[in-house]
């Protein structure tokens, strides 16, 4: 075979490998969701975070507007302080709250801000005053067993115990 | 056998392994020193990646479609019964791009392409080419072993990226258009879940690695045949064996590495 055909071919080879590798990160990656529109800078201090982790999405009415940029621990306030990265073209007012969701019952926990009614925004650097923690399995379910055997202790004489109220 | 020369048996086959290792060794720094002879004459390397890699594309391609199409079967059978037939996706595109993608190539390439590497460098050394060429001044290492080393090392990343592709699309198809779960969910599913760094790029570092130790080790083989039809086809065995176990062997290094923080 001569130079030109083999090279030919060769290049088929190496452009069918990038297309390849295209599709592994465009279709069944998550390279579509990176995002390269410019960004500004929000903290926020939870007491609890829960298994929320770097790179989670920040979503607002379950759109997503940016994403955690970091997560670290406060030693002075003894809280968790979360860095989110919100991209410039969304804008929420100062006394939006946020809060640590979880999408679906198993899936993976994100950030949900409510937006307020204040008419300054939130800027570079500023910081989120309302938040609310992520609920944790455990803490819920022992608050629901200490509520129910209150209830039980309170309903003595001879009623049968009112079926605990589901939150 | 008598104890001692159970022993010493035992003795000579380590001493044999390690002299083995040493000079695979010795062989990946001779062509390591060579490799500017790849910059120079691209064309050579570009022959062996036609060679190695085009005429691979074949199984490969084929294989990654059936491998593609059980994963789909038999991850649904698993997935359906937490009733959660959605993540098939993710299921396919994880196995395929983190594990099943460089593993299943690296040993399809040690078939495929490292025993007809091994064939061709043993006959050459049989019918004496090599020694003929020593003796017109050409090196082996840079006009044979090099062009050849790159070349798989080049060919199998691409192979295994198109393995993974082809086997999304095998499973895609028996999910989406046999099973019929919903198309939407099912890349949508798969797009939240496969980190491009953590899975994808692993998988391509991966499968490099596994290139390399490939070639290296069916141009090690067939370097050090014993110049008779009967050491030739010892040599290739021996490549798709050790290729096989090598390949294995380091997966498990570079998982435990590469995916456990």
């Amino acid at each position: 075979m001569t130079r030109e055909k083999t090279d030919f071919w060769v290049g088929l080879f190496v452009l069918l490998g990038i297309i390849a590798l295209v599709f592994l990160a465009l279709r069944a990656g998550n390279l579509s969701s990176f995002s390269f529109a410019p960004t500004y800078q929000v903290q926020a201090y939870f007491d609890n975070l829960g298994g929320l982790k770097v790179r989670a999405p920040v979503k607002s009415s379950g759109v997503v507007v940016g994403r955690v940029a970091g997560i670290g621990f406060d030693n002075q306030r003894y809280q968790a302080v979360v860095t989110l990265d919100l991209e410039k073209q969304y804008e929420f007012p100062s006394d939006s709250s946020a809060s640590i969701l979880t999408s679906g019952l198993l899936g993976e926990q994100y950030i949900g801000i409510t937006p307020g009614g204040d008419d300054k925004m939130l800027a570079q650097d500023s910081t989120i005053q309302y938040t609310q923690s992520a609920v944790v399995l455990e803490e819920l379910i022992s608050k629901f067993l200490y509520s129910s055997a209150d209830k039980e202790g309170t309903a003595k004489g001879g009623q049968p115990a009112p079926a605990p109220a589901t939150p | 056998m008598s104890p001692t020369k159970a022993i010493a048996a035992l003795g000579g086959w380590i001493i044999d392994s390690i002299h083995r290792l040493g000079a695979l060794a010795r062989l990946l720094v001779t062509i390591a020193a060579g490799s500017g002879a790849a910059v120079r004459r691209p064309g050579l390397v570009s022959q062996q990646v036609h060679f190695i890699g085009n005429y691979s594309l074949v199984i490969i391609a084929v294989s990654g479609l059936f491998v593609g199409f059980v994963l789909g079967l038999q991850g649904y059978y698993t997935l359906n019964r937490y009733g959660s037939e959605e993540a098939l996706g993710l299921l396919v595109a994880l196995s395929l791009t983190r594990e099943l993608g460089p593993v299943v190539t690296a040993l399809l390439f040690a078939g495929r392409a490292g025993t007809s590497l091994t064939a061709e460098i043993g006959l050459m050394k049989a019918g004496e080419q090599l020694a003929a060429m020593e003796v017109m001044a050409v090196d082996p290492v840079r006009r044979v072993l090099v062009p050849r080393f790159w070349g798989g090392a080049i060919a199998m990343p691409i192979l295994a990226a198109v393995f993974s592709m082809v086997g999304i699309i095998g499973g895609w198809i028996v999910g989406v258009l046999l099973i019929g779960i919903d198309a939407g969910v099912f890349w949508s599913q798969m797009q939240g879940g496969v980190d491009i760094f953590k899975d994808v790029a692993n998988g391509v570092i991966k499968s490099f690695i596994f290139g390399l130790a490939v070639t290296l080790i069916a141009l090690f083989e067939g370097w050090n045949a014993k110049p008779t039809p009967e050491g030739v086809a010892r040599a290739t065995t021996r490549t798709v064996v050790s290729g096989a176990l090598v390949v294995l062997g380091l997966d498990f290094l570079l998982t435990a590495l590469m995916f456990s923080n």
